[in-house]
């Protein structure tokens, strides 16, 4: 093997194994992508896109997707908060809780939304007679809903891990200094854990972006409202129309790719909390 | 042997394997159930099935046009539309003309899907203008949201009532023209397929299939 200038000192050389693992993982992970693409119908891709039908289904995922993903950061941040700095019984539970939309397949958060949202559900029963509310079914609220379910554990486990990562001194510097907590938390906490932040949003918006098992259980599938692309995606690809699936699929993923690469600096090489002099930078 | 199957025939199919093994002790009957068209592009991409059993002609005839049928589709079953609401009825459903009530929660087929593209000619047919709330790409979808009441009603096949148990009523839909059409061809040349798609189509597999709902053609 040839020692590449990247590559500092004996001890940063690969083993082959290694390598080989690592190739195999990648193939694993990019063939069905390039699969996909291999199959894509180039030259008619603008045609199919251009559909109103396609159009339509693009407006629900952006507007499901944002409304979820803002949803998570007002109400996931105050949790990640709690999480983060109370000490309390049970909080063990409580994280489980939170974050088991992750590892639960979609279908079932669409399930379980049922049967506490739906019309004979334990809190839908009293929306239904309190507020008039008389379905979720075929709504954007539904769809936002079922976003929101799947999508807010992202942003709460990455802003909760942010929040842990702060220096707790500069905190308690601004306290020592006389500020109070509010204070405290709009000019040093938040700006500190920016990044974070933005990390947490977009990975729930990203997430919020591909939902479709919650959304059809619960929200059901009606144009216009319900019917976003994972939807309308799955939908072609029931009814025998692989073409307009393929480029439905080829729009989400360079929708998906796009974020992923725009995000590769805090992401995936989260930096220490930026100089002092970010303290004067408002949380954006 | 490899039975290709509508989702739809999922439980009648079931027991026609488990008969047509006991008539064929040395045969073993392996059956894969999805939406026929999704059975149809895997039998284009190569798939080895011997037989296929379709819930709607032009997903059939699509499998036929590439030549990928051993011997011509045979209409075997037909199914009809049933509407079906909670046990409780709480929309009042007692026609299909109320189905036209936009504040009723109605839940039906994409019109993409056989049981959607009969629906919507049914309702075309009766002059009732209905706006569904939620398209679902399954029949079986359809029937659990009336079947959790979430849904005041559903147009289903008649096949899928009795899977509603006690938690769906049926609605009668007074005499119907429309039916979906079930093809079934051998796609191998084994002599097993022929011979299945004959037990399909005999007394046997008939009565089998109308213990489950569906209509002989």
């Amino acid at each position: 093997m040839t020692n590449r200038s990247s590559v500092k000192g004996p001890n940063n050389r690969p083993p082959i194994a290694v390598l080989v693992m690592a190739l195999i993982a990648v193939a694993v992970l990019a063939l069905p992508l390039v699969g996909l693409l291999q199959r894509t119908p180039w030259s008619s891709l603008g045609t199919t896109l251009g559909e109103t039908a396609t159009l339509e289904a693009l407006r629900v995922s952006v507007v499901v997707s944002l409304v979820a993903a803002g949803a998570s950061v007002v109400l996931g941040l105050p949790l990640a908060w709690v999480l983060a700095r109370l000490e309390f019984r049970g909080r063990a539970l409580l994280r489980a809780v939170v974050l088991l939309p992750m590892v639960l397949p979609p279908v079932v958060g669409g399930i379980a939304l049922f049967f506490a949202l739906g019309r004979r559900g334990l809190v839908g029963r009293a929306l239904h007679n309190w507020f008039g509310i008389d379905t979720l079914i075929g709504t954007t609220a539904g769809a936002v809903i079922a976003a929101a379910f799947v999508s807010m554990p992202f942003f709460v486990i990455t802003a909760e891990a942010g929040l842990r990562q702060l220096d707790p001194r500069l905190e308690s510097a601004a306290s020592t200094l006389g500020a109070g907590r509010w204070t405290v938390l709009r000019r040093i906490t938040l700006p500190l854990m920016a990044p974070s932040l933005a990390a947490g949003a977009t990975l729930a918006w990203a997430r919020a972006l591909g939902e479709f098992g919650a959304t059809i259980t619960f929200a059901g599938n009606h144009p216009g409202r319900t019917r976003t692309l994972p939807l309308a995606i799955a939908q072609a690809n029931e009814a025998g129309q692989p073409e307009a699936a393929i480029a439905m699929s080829v729009l989400l993923i360079g929708v998906s790719l796009l974020v992923l690469i725009g995000l590769r600096h805090r992401w995936i090489a989260p930096r220490q909390p930026q100089p002092p002099s970010s303290q004067e930078t408002s949380p954006s | 042997m490899t039975v290709y199957a509508a989702a739809s025939l999922s439980e009648a199919f079931e027991d026609l394997a488990t008969e047509y093994e006991a008539a064929n002790p040395d045969v073993d009957v392996r059956l894969n159930f999805a939406g026929s068209a999704r059975l149809a592009a895997q039998i284009s991409a190569g798939a080895r099935a011997d037989v296929f059993a379709s819930a709607n002609g032009a997903t059939m005839s699509r499998v036929e046009a590439e030549g990928l049928t051993a011997a011509p589709p045979v209409l075997f079953v037909r199914n009809r539309l049933a509407l079906v609401v909670p046990i409780d009825n709480p929309g009042n459903v007692t026609e299909l003309a109320d189905l036209s009530d936009d504040s009723l929660v109605l839940a039906v087929c994409a019109p993409e899907v056989p049981c959607g593209a009969l629906a919507q000619a049914v309702l075309n047919d009766a002059g009732v203008d209905a706006d569904a709330d939620t398209e679902e790409t399954s029949v079986r979808a359809v029937l659990t949201k009336v079947m959790l009441g979430e849904a005041d009603a559903g147009l289903v096949y008649a096949t899928d009532v009795a899977a509603g148990g006690d938690k769906v009523a049926s609605v009668p839909l007074g005499p119907q023209i429309r039916f979906n059409d079930y093809p079934v061809a051998a796609i191998s040349d084994r002599a097993v397929a022929s011979d299945f798609v004959d037990f399909v189509l005999g007394p046997d597999g008939q009565g089998i299939l109308r213990s489950h709902g569906f209509e002989s053609p």
